[in-house]
């Protein structure tokens, strides 16, 4: 291609993501552009094509990454290259947020016209203006009774400070003012800059492992070309490899083309067989000619929150090794390291961004590689500082030291962001305070909505605080947070015992001034999850080595079927299998049964009730 | 008095299912509704058919075959006319080899005969009756929509003695809706004071699909008042010489039932009527519980369609029954007689299970039997399950 084709090329594309809150219709609006373009027709189109995952379907959620290519052919006559770039919604994901935003040079912020602005819309924003990208909002669902677009329209002048007075109206769903969307694109996102003529310059945004053609890396070209045939560098790991093909992204698809240039966004394959070697936020290079400097990466996203999982079936211990790892291909931020526990057996420690990120990889499990998991208490990482002047991260409870030597812990504190309708502050702040939350500051955004501002401990919000939330605010309170820092605090480890032995699985570190009251709703939790057995079982909660609460699982006192003739025995077995089938579902401990799905359920404490 | 006959290769029972009642018990999940004479009739020709069409495949199959017991159960088997008895025993005399002294058991429900009838019955062969008192109470008698009083079933008891009957038994409820542990005491005391050789005493179970399932009932004797009338149930009729011998049955020494026995030790039987369940073969199946169906079969001398959900037994199967069915026995069961059927050591299939329930205390091990404790015959479904393998 000659520089002039290069240019115009450039002038004509638009790299660009849509971020909003939760529920505000992303991905509705990106189906819409998608169709309207001509990409596909309404009917071939599968409702929200760049949310392939059923999970993510399910949810309402987008987790991975995913890139479109649309063609639109604009008022002013010419045609627009657009690569529709997508990012997960959840806070949990700030991390692949920031990995997706670093391809796009622009971004369309869609605000709900019956919500307004929420704690994720706030977040999304300032990430997006974090990378420099230039953001335009869209006030979506205008088609509802509720709507208040004139409202919405001057919340996000005043909050945001985003101009929004020509800010399209519309609905995605009805396909309201989707060609508004379109244009504005045009106009409002910048054309990408860069050299197609320097030497190579590509960002790795992502990448997927595929069992034909290795791994496949997700890019954004900075400067130069890359095209067939072409070896090239991985600067931060030195890998060398050759191109196998080049292509950029199709509605849920590949498409090779011949190449891709500075400022496109596509995929390429070199036969990679280790993604270690292809790692996100690494710059590509060409190898006969690499450019001077790498471009910033990106940091490497922390885990906050970790928990064990065991397969319930200690046979499929390897199944899981190889389920996990393959999610780690496509999520860095998953973290696992094996470990033991007395109760369960062989399995991992997981590290995770959120609680959500947790249950998303719970799901996936279960779901994509049929593993039936048990999976311990969630907790954090705690700085445990030692007698001896050394400091330990602690990940797993059973790993705490023994009392004598440690000098003192500490626990991540974040710093949260509530936005409420005020009838509901009163009702939230109780909640903050119930979780150890210190006030920062109340800021009203219009007479009846505000942001709380609070300093949370990381321990107390990853349980059931946005379940909390929710019932009650009923439903209405968003919530955001960053991690802020550590700070000290008076922890302690409390053990659960359950036939006077303790199970490692159920152990978690706690404020003191909450051990009791949580030990308590533990062992009332667990007493109604374990069935009775044939003798009595204690069930205790200890800090310490002293038992702070206690419950008993009463024994079993009547389970037989006092009649049993006429000769029909194969009702009667029926009838002792199903008992057995219930068994199945049971792990022993010690000598007691207790089901699987108890080390979930005792964890879920409402304590908003 | 009565003695078993010694178990033998050649032994088998018959079970004849006689599905029809004047009234369904509130509490009654058996395949059992009322009927009019009519049809009664022609289920009786339809049973007589089916006699002859076993007896014909039994000396096929197993020639040898000798039959030590014979049930006739129900529904209400006392409906059944002397008449329709005598050819229903005749046809299995013709059509079986019934040995002289083979245990002839049927139920009777005290609402439905008197002393001739019962005394034709016993000119029929018919050498053992269960009475169906369940309670002694009126109150409770009403509730379980039984149509006799307490003072029938006792009249009932009487006939039989004259009629000649040597060996009663009296089936008895516990745990009933609303009843005290004193209710229970006097309906026990009072049937024991008749002398029955047998008392059968079971522990309501409200089954899904009958109208104790879904209408408002006194409150059900809580577990523990359950279990206090169980224990007391065994303690008192020991003091009278009647001796627990399975989970529900109780016996004078030389009164087991021994046709029940043949269920939990494994002898083979045939069910003949309706729906009954048959064990053959070593195989376990059943006859269509659509009365039109079985008719049909029978008529078209349909063998395999009178052989429902036919279940070949496995080796395994056999282990699983021989511990879940012979654990129900006081007996228990024996490591010689496992190791006789199946030619391995018991201790090499269940070793790991027996020995946690002994550890538990669900199990107790005397001489080379094991046998469920007291406790263990209060939760005995938990211990059974894992018994499967």
């Amino acid at each position: 291609m000659t520089t002039d084709k290069y240019r115009q090329l450039q002038e004509r594309t638009r790299n660009f993501c849509i971020v909003a809150h939760i529920d505000h219709g992303k991905s509705t609006l990106a189906d819409r552009m998608i169709e309207k373009t001509g990409l596909l027709t309404s009917r071939e189109m599968q409702n929200q094509v760049l949310d392939n995952m059923d999970l993510e379907r399910e949810r309402g959620i987008t987790i991975k990454s995913q890139a479109v290519r649309l063609v639109y052919k604009a008022k002013d006559g010419k045609e627009y290259l657009f690569n529709l770039i997508d990012t997960p919604g959840h806070v949990d994901f700030n991390y692949e947020v920031s990995r997706s935003l670093a391809a796009c040079d622009g971004a369309i912020l869609v605000v709900d016209a019956t919500q307004g602005i929420q704690a994720q819309t706030l977040a999304n924003v300032y990430l997006a203006l974090e990378h420099d990208l230039d953001v335009f909002p869209v006030i979506n669902k205008i088609d509802l009774p509720s709507a208040q677009p004139d409202l919405v329209r001057q919340e996000i002048e005043d909050v945001i400070g985003l101009e929004a007075e020509d800010a399209p109206l519309i609905s995605a769903k009805q396909g309201i003012g989707i060609e508004d969307v379109l244009e504005a694109v045009v106009e409002k996102i910048p054309a990408p800059d860069g050299d197609a003529q320097a030497p190579l310059k590509a960002l790795i945004f992502d990448s997927l492992y595929d069992s034909y053609r290795g791994v496949i890396v997700f890019c954004r070209i900075r400067d130069g070309v890359i095209r067939k045939g072409m070896p090239v560098r991985m600067m931060a790991t030195g890998a060398v490899n050759e191109v196998t093909e080049v292509g950029y992204f199709g509605p849920g698809q590949f498409i090779p083309c011949e190449e891709l240039s500075a400022g496109q966004v596509g995929y390429f394959t070199a036969s990679i067989k280790n993604i270690k070697d292809a790692r996100v936020g690494d710059t590509v290079t060409g190898n006969e000619r690499p450019c001077a400097e790498p471009l910033p990466g990106y940091k490497k996203a922390q885990p906050m929150v970790f928990c064990g999982l065991y397969p319930a079936d200690s046979a499929r211990y390897p199944d899981l090794r190889d389920a996990l790892e393959k999610l780690q291909l496509n999520d860095a931020a998953l973290f696992f390291e094996p470990e033991t526990s007395l109760a369960l057996g062989f399995g991992f420690r997981c590290g995770f961004l959120g609680l959500l990120h947790m249950e998303v990889i719970l799901e996936r499990l279960e779901r994509e590689y049929d593993m039936d998991l048990i999976s311990t208490a969630p907790g954090v990482v705690y700085k445990v500082y030692q007698t001896d002047g050394t400091m330990i991260e602690l990940t797993n409870p059973s790993n705490l030291p023994d009392p004598s030597k440690i000098d003192y812990m500490e626990e991540p504190i974040v710093s949260a962001e509530i936005m409420v309708t005020t009838e509901f502050i009163g009702p939230i702040m109780q909640l903050c305070q119930e979780r150890r939350g210190r006030y920062l500051d109340t800021e009203y955004i219009e007479s009846t909505r505000a942001i709380l501002r609070y300093e949370l401990p990381l321990n107390e919000i990853i349980y059931d605080f946005f379940d909390a939330l929710k019932s009650r605010s009923r439903g209405y309170a968003s919530f955001d947070y960053e991690l802020k820092g550590y700070e000290r605090s008076e922890l302690v480890k409390m053990d659960i015992l359950v036939n006077k032995e303790p199970v490692d699985a159920l152990s978690f570190i706690v404020h003191a001034a909450g051990a009791y009251e949580r030990g308590r709703k533990m062992c009332e939790k667990l007493k109604e999850e374990i069935p009775r057995q044939l003798f009595d079982v204690p069930i205790q909660a200890a800090v310490g080595g002293r038992v702070i609460a206690r419950e008993t699982v009463r024994q079993l006192r009547k389970d037989v079927l006092a009649k049993c003739y006429g000769g029909d025995i194969s009702r009667k077995k029926k009838l002792l299998e199903k008992q057995k089938e219930g068994k199945k579902r049971m792990q022993i401990v010690g000598n007691v049964e207790i089901p699987k799905e108890a080390f979930m359920n005792v964890l879920k404490l409402d304590s908003g009730s | 008095m009565m003695r078993a006959p010694s178990e033998k290769r050649t032994s088998l029972s018959l079970y004849l299912h006689f599905p029809f009642c004047v009234r369904k018990c509130r509490y009654c999940d058996f395949l059992s509704a009322p009927a009019g004479e009519e049809a009664r009739q022609d289920y009786i020709d339809t049973l007589c058919a089916e006699i002859a069409l076993r007896g014909e495949q039994c000396r096929g199959e197993a020639p040898e075959a000798q039959i030590v017991s014979l049930f006739i159960g129900g529904g209400t088997p006392s409906l059944m006319s002397a008449a329709q008895l005598d050819r229903v025993m005749e046809t299995v005399r013709r059509s079986f080899s019934l040995l002289p002294d083979a245990e002839c058991s049927m139920e009777v429900n005290p609402g439905t005969a008197d002393l001739q009838k019962l005394r034709a019955y016993r000119e029929c062969g018919m050498n053992r009756l269960s009475i169906g008192v369940q309670s002694l109470h009126d109150r409770e008698l009403a509730l379980l929509g039984r149509i006799h009083t307490a003072a029938q079933a006792e009249e009932i008891f009487r006939a039989a003695r004259d009629a000649g009957f040597s060996n009663l038994n009296v089936d008895l409820m516990s745990a009933l809706p609303g009843q005290t542990f004193a209710d229970w005491k006097y309906t026990l005391e009072t049937a024991v004071s008749w002398g029955p050789e047998h008392i059968s005493a079971y522990s309501l179970q409200i089954e899904e699909g009958t109208p104790f399932y879904t209408m408002e009932l006194p409150p059900l004797p809580a577990e523990d008042e359950d279990r206090e009338m169980y224990h007391f149930t065994r303690a008192f009729l020991a003091e009278h010489g009647i001796f627990r011998y399975e989970i529900s049955n109780y016996a004078a020494p030389g009164y087991e039932c021994i046709h029940n026995k043949g269920y939990w030790t494994g002898r083979p039987y045939l069910g003949l009527g309706t729906g009954a369940a048959s064990l053959f073969g070593n195989c376990r199946f059943h006859n269509p519980s659509d009365y039109a169906l079985y008719k049909a079969a029978v008529t078209n001398r349909d063998l395999p369609a009178l052989m429902c959900e036919k279940t070949a037994l496995s080796p395994q199967d056999r282990m699983e029954e021989f511990m879940f069915l012979g654990l129900r026995l006081t007996e228990g069961v024996s490591e010689r007689d496992f190791l006789g059927r199946f030619g391995v050591p018991i201790g090499r299939v269940y070793g790991e299970v027996l020995e946690k329930h002994l550890k538990e205390g669900g199990l107790e091990k005397k001489g080379e039997r094991y046998r469920l404790t007291e406790y263990g015959k209060d939760v005995a479904n938990t211990i059974m399950a894992e018994y499967l393998l």
